[in-house]
């Protein structure tokens, strides 16, 4: 499966909430970021949970918050930041 | 010693009513969680099968317990001193812990340097991925729900509590595991170390500095 984002493109999370597990914090839905790092491909955890071992690779990257955009009532420093891996599907374009 | 004395009797009841110890319980008189039966019966079937054998599995738990963060800290000293090896180190942890004949594992760990401009923190909110490969078994910290929840959204005075005040010139970028990589924190060297061999730095170097919630001094911790 080719990448759809590279690095530096601006993202944003899906604020989704399906039913069973996956691998994406709650707090990080709907959050716009910033792709640092493309990880690779790698087994989706949405079906490694449920037995399914033999799905398609999905990309995962490294995503880069601004930890004031993260938390309204955030204390520390304007330039702290958090980066969380997310799988490409829980990701949307935004224009930055 | 002191005039604490254990006076007991051995005919079932103590001489001092008072001076009484509870029962420590042992390791069968509390019942088994759901998840340790699941574990006893996946490595029960797995032998059954020949899948892999009984002593198979002994020796990577032997293995995994001989592992501590002064495999780690081997590889922050080496990146200390060898320039060459610290770039290598962070495009290529696995490569750069080979030439040091060290198998850092299956899994990616990805190595974020601290530098005067940041400061690295390591949490995985989910659960508790860890690199275990390179510092061994997570502490009980790490893996409770404060830190967990307390480190994304509070870093510095997480920080703070471990004795770690950084300067708001400093940023924090904190790195939730929450997928297929785990991370480590390569703390900088400090001021000061500069006749120091690579075995002496090493000494320098703790878990809780490869995890961030710390910064190396300038003398050994052991």
């Amino acid at each position: 499966m080719t990448a759809r984002y590279k690095v530096g493109d601006a993202v944003r999370v899906r604020q989704a909430y399906p039913p069973g597990h996956c691998r994406t914090p709650y707090y990080c839905r709907g959050k716009s970021g910033v792709v640092v790092r493309h990880c690779g491909e790698f087994r989706n955890p949405e079906d490694l949970a449920y037995g399914t071992y033999d799905g398609p690779e999905v990309p995962m990257y490294r995503v880069q918050f601004k930890q004031t955009d993260m938390w309204a009532d955030y204390s520390g420093a304007a330039q702290d930041k958090v980066e969380i891996e997310i799988f490409e599907h829980w990701l949307v374009p935004t224009s930055s | 010693m002191s005039d604490h004395h254990h006076d007991h009797s051995h005919d079932g009841y103590d001489v001092d009513p008072l001076h009484h110890h509870p029962p420590q319980p042992d390791l069968e008189d509390t019942p088994l969680t759901h998840h340790q039966v699941m574990q006893m019966a996946v490595a029960e079937l797995l032998i059954e099968k020949e899948i892999i054998s009984a002593d198979e599995l002994r020796r990577q738990i032997d293995f995994m317990d001989t592992i501590t963060p002064a495999r780690g800290a081997r590889l922050v000293a080496r990146a200390w001193v060898d320039e060459g090896f610290k770039s290598r180190l962070i495009a290529n942890s696995k490569a750069a812990g080979a030439e040091l004949d060290m198998d850092i594992g299956p899994i990616p760990i990805l190595v974020m340097e601290n530098t005067p401009k940041t400061h690295n923190l390591i949490v995985c909110t989910l659960c508790s991925c860890y690199p275990r490969f390179l510092l061994g078994i997570p502490p009980d910290w790490y893996k409770s729900r404060s830190y967990r929840r307390r480190a994304i959204s509070e870093p510095r005075k997480v920080l703070a509590e471990f004795g770690t005040d950084l300067s708001d010139n400093v940023g924090i970028k904190v790195h939730d595991s929450t997928a297929d990589m785990r991370y480590m924190v390569l703390p900088m060297r400090p001021e000061g170390t500069d006749g120091m061999s690579e075995g002496e730095l090493a000494n320098l170097v703790t878990r809780d500095c490869m995890v961030g919630v710390s910064v190396p001094g300038t003398t050994s911790a052991s």
